[in-house]
């Protein structure tokens, strides 16, 4: 009976060539391991080729699992337990820094004999290679076994590979063929059973030949959970809010969202509009509203920035609107596919002249479904437009939620084709809050020519000075009519103490976590993550108050206060911390990577660990 | 009464009269084609009972695209060259309005001729005007696309170098074009006819207006205004028929069926005399937003059925102890 090693974490990898099923695998073992009850985050590792050469460094494709004893809320930091199919895509873990010094390796070991002997000796070498370094490295016959259970390694290695998890972390074999069940429900019942042989091999193999198990305790779940990531959520949020039309361009990351939506919307009666550029989706979009249909537009950087002058007509002539940033990173075409905060202040501030519009930023994957609901029905009720921010961290991860309870308050109503009663005006704003009833189209007696001019309150194209004033002061005020229904944000941690970090958006998981850490150590820090950016809500400023320091984290640059040329005169902050300094006149430092990978807990524990010193020595002086 | 009853007499008591769709004094310059067209869709309106509430004019930027401002229906006065994606969501959501476009030779073939190749493929139904003067007008006196070889503006001080763009040609030869007419502002009654039948289509129905801008090019049409020899009008039974009056002033007519492409593209390329008529109908092209649009009633029940069942597949259920 081999001991078997009780563990509170575990990041685990499976990678291969694209295509060899890593990412199956990958996703299974997630599930898996969800339904024992084990908090789970999940991370899909994608090449930046659609066909990257086999056996490349670059060419990596599978999945990155954080199994916790308890709820995870982030990828958390490296890598403990890797399973690769060649050695090449390995290195190139290895050289992104991605695993921890002294993480096992199950490597398929079929390479060692190759007949092409330059791939033979790349084998071999790497794999010395990486004993040298520390890495506990286990060589698998895993193509050979697949043969030895007569199917296919090219096909199953996959579900070997999975069984074998199954062993290493005490999964029960049962919901692995529960999961392959679920997962080829639609194929031939021969697929399944030989999917079912392969993962019952392997487990088998792993307990006979492996000299380790681990065992990750875990609470059954007494309620159902939902694993989706953060594009299949913000998809399902559409669905949820009720909205008709999406249209969109394709850009990456944003568009594996309207790719799921395609698929289910219309089951629904919904459309999703692939329009011919950004602006022509934009534009669709604000023209469904306009027509009493409130409608999004889901898009990413680039397309946000196109979108812009389309964004200032909803503004200005108050038509509702949904806008989903699945931010990247920047400027220009940036990276992609990875992951930055970089579009907070274009959010609130792009388009010319005063557009005063909602900013919102989904910091979980069920705030992405969550986010849309609530977007949709501000939209509606202070004819504005929302931005929901999240990024491709959130976009590409999964991690499971309580499966949402229907809402029929979710769903938008019907389009009011009620007469508009006498003498009432498309613009009549209300002194208080500046919201107007919207006329629409198919209203009798709400006839009105509406126009991205100066307008009065007859949608009337102003010449008069007072009246573009007055249109600014009302638009403008809706912000405030919204900032006083808002709650003040909860402070994760006590509600005084040394130091404060602010972070929004899809850092959420990796602070509380860092902030949790150096708690358990005795450190009076506290954090608070912000949804609400543009306006921000009440209680912010009060809460800064009583700590003695203030910190956000981002992922959008700051400069370093150690450079050469950089002091207070012209340190260039972070965008939260710019708004915060701004809005508050407090001092509020910032921290802040831009890798395009999600900020690691411990990176975050570390800039707190020495800020907090530098408070205690304030204090001391 | 019953309720039937009244609701036949509402019917039929519902007349409209022009001032009915008139809003304001428009704002064009006196002798501006704008003011042709204008009346030609206001009597449009009037004639088809169209319910002012019912009707949504959508514009881009540029002197035609003030034209839902004097409309007495719903208008939409959008931003430069996206009239015509705005009004395609317009009729994405609803089927069940009149939608229109009014825009210019800036507006439709410069800054937004993207929207303008890709509005003839969904051909969605939606009646556009292309107002095209051949000049930009509100910016004051730019060279336009549709601005013949040697045009002198404040852009091209000694005259454009480039040969004009046929905005006839360009729709001809998008896949799925399935109408295409021209008219002269100068000749109301067949533009009326024109709108009318353009009105008619069901589909993407592109009409291109030739106007005169008696403020930077007043000269620039006068020609053809005054020799109707230069004016070449394309009849058929399935098409435009020519009152007696305007068959005898513009002798130079010919029959041309709409239903042949090919013609229509050799016609669409004669510039002197300026054919005017309708050069293409196809009423077989499907509409996009038939294609697309669901006729499911979408109820709350409806959509959570929907979602539940979306839910259903990503959700984890407890694990059951065996």
């Amino acid at each position: 009976m081999k001991n078997v090693e009780t563990l509170r974490e575990h990041i685990v990898e499976v990678i291969s060539d694209s295509g060899e099923g890593a990412q199956r695998c990958g996703q299974s073992l997630g599930s898996i391991a969800a339904r024992m009850g084990n908090g789970i985050w999940t991370v899909e590792i994608i090449p930046a080729e659609i066909r990257p050469p086999a056996r490349s460094v670059a060419g990596a494709s599978g999945n990155r699992i954080r199994i916790g004893a308890g709820p995870v809320t982030n990828g958390g930091d490296r890598t403990d337990l890797v399973v690769a199919f060649n050695e090449q895509v390995l290195l190139g873990r290895v050289r992104a820094g991605e695993l921890k010094p002294g993480c096992t390796i199950l490597l398929e070991s079929m390479w060692r004999e190759h007949k092409d002997l330059n791939i033979k000796l790349a084998y071999s070498e790497a794999v010395e290679k990486l004993k040298g370094a520390g890495y506990r490295v286990y060589e698998i016959p895993m193509d050979a076994e697949c043969r030895k259970l007569g199917l296919s390694p090219e096909r199953g290695k996959n579900m070997f590979a999975l069984g074998m998890l199954c062993s290493i972390y005490s999964l029960e074999p049962r919901l692995g063929r529960e999961q392959i069940a679920l997962t080829f429900g639609k194929k031939d019942k021969k697929v399944i059973e030989s999917n079912v042989k392969l993962l019952e091999g392997g487990y088998a193999w792993a307990e006979a030949n492996l000299d380790f198990k681990y065992r990750i305790p875990a609470q059954a779940p007494t309620e159902p959970n939902i694993v989706v990531n953060g594009n299949t959520a913000l998809a399902l949020g559409v669905l949820a809010s009720g909205m008709e039309i999406c249209a969109m361009y394709p850009i990456t990351p944003a568009t594996s969202a309207s790719h799921y939506l395609s698929d289910v919307f219309e089951k629904v009666g919904g459309v999703v509009h692939q329009a011919e550029d950004e602006i022509a989706a934009c534009t669709f979009a604000i023209g469904a509203s306009y027509a009493g249909k409130c409608a999004v537009t889901i898009t990413s950087g680039p397309g946000y920035s196109l979108k812009q002058e389309a964004i200032g007509l909803a503004v200005m002539a108050e038509i509702p609107l949904v806008v989903v940033n699945v931010q990247r990173g920047g400027p220009s075409t940036g990276q992609p596919t990875k992951a930055e905060q970089g579009d907070l202040l274009t959010a609130m501030f792009g388009s010319h002249g005063d557009a005063p519009k909602v900013v919102m930023a989904a910091g979980t994957i069920e705030d992405c479904f969550y986010s849309v609901i609530t977007a949709r029905k501000i939209a509606e009720t202070f004819n504005m437009v929302v931005v929901v921010l999240t990024d491709a961290n959130l976009a590409t991860s999964q991690q499971p939620f309580p499966r949402p309870k229907f809402d029929p308050a979710w769903i938008a109503p019907p389009a009011d084709q009620s007469a508009v009663p006498e003498g009432m005006q498309p613009y009549d704003w209300e002194a208080a809050t500046g919201l107007a009833r919207r006329f629409i189209p198919g209203q009798p007696s709400g006839m009105h020519a509406l126009t991205g001019l100066a307008h009065d309150r007859a949608s009337h194209v102003a010449y008069d000075p007072q009246i573009n004033e007055e249109g600014i002061h009302f638009r403008s005020l809706k912000l405030a009519a919204l900032q006083r229904t808002l709650k003040a944000p909860a402070i994760h941690g006590d509600a005084q103490g040394d130091l404060l970090v602010i972070g929004w958006g899809s850092t959420r998981g990796a602070i509380e976590e860092a902030v949790d850490g150096l708690r358990a150590e005795g450190a009076a820090v506290s954090s608070m993550h912000l949804k609400f950016l543009q306006p921000l809500p009440p209680g912010i400023g009060e809460a800064m108050k009583r700590f003695k320091k203030v910190i956000t984290i981002e992922a959008n640059w700051c400069d370093r206060p150690g450079d050469e040329l950089i002091d207070e005169s012209n340190r260039r902050y972070s965008a939260l911390a710019m708004l915060l300094r701004a809005r508050y006149l407090v001092d509020v430092d910032c921290w802040s990577e831009v890798k395009g990978q999600p900020i690691k807990p411990s990176s975050i524990r570390e800039v707190l660990r020495s800020k907090l010193a530098t408070t205690e020595e304030a204090v001391h002086d | 009464m019953t309720d039937h009853a009244e609701c036949l007499l509402r019917l039929h008591d519902e007349r409209f009269e022009l001032e009915d769709y008139q809003s304001g004094v428009p704002r064009w310059c006196s002798g501006c084609g704008d003011n042709a067209i204008l009346a030609a869709v206001q009597k449009l309106c009037r004639d088809e009972r169209l319910h002012p509430e019912k009707t949504v004019f959508v514009s881009g930027i540029g002197c035609s695209s003030r034209f839902p401002h004097y409309m007495k229906t719903y208008g939409f006065h959008g931003i430069h060259g996206r009239a015509l994606p705005i009004a395609e969501g317009v009729r994405m959501a609803r089927p069940d309005l009149h939608v229109f476009v009014n825009t210019g030779d800036g507006d439709c073939c410069s800054i937004g001729a993207a929207h303008w190749v890709h509005a003839v493929r969904y051909n969605m139904n939606l009646t556009m005007l292309l107002h095209d003067n051949e000049i930009y007008g509100l910016t004051k006196k730019q060279a336009s696309p549709t601005s013949p070889r040697g045009t002198r503006s404040n852009t091209t001080p000694r005259g454009t170098q480039l040969e004009a763009l046929n905005p006839l040609t360009v729709t001809l030869g998008i896949q799925n074009v399935s109408f295409v007419a021209q008219a002269v502002d100068w000749i109301p009654e067949v533009l009326y006819q024109i709108v009318r039948a353009a009105f008619h289509h069901k589909g993407f129905s592109f009409v291109r207006i030739l106007q005169r801008c008696p403020e930077w090019l007043p000269e620039h049409f006068e020609p053809y205004v005054k020799d109707p020899k230069r004016t070449l009008l394309l009849h058929h039974r399935d098409a435009l028929q020519l009152s007696e009056a305007v068959a005898r002033t513009y002798s130079n007519n010919r029959e041309h069926d709409p239903s042949k492409l090919a013609a229509a593209r050799e016609m669409a390329t004669q510039l002197d005399p300026i054919p005017v008529g309708i050069l293409y109908r196809n009423p077989a092209v499907p509409c996009y937003e038939d294609l697309r649009r669901s006729d499911k009633l979408r109820t709350a029940d409806f959509i959570r059925a929907g979602l539940e069942a979306e839910f259903d597949k990503f959700t984890i259920w407890p694990c059951t102890q065996n």
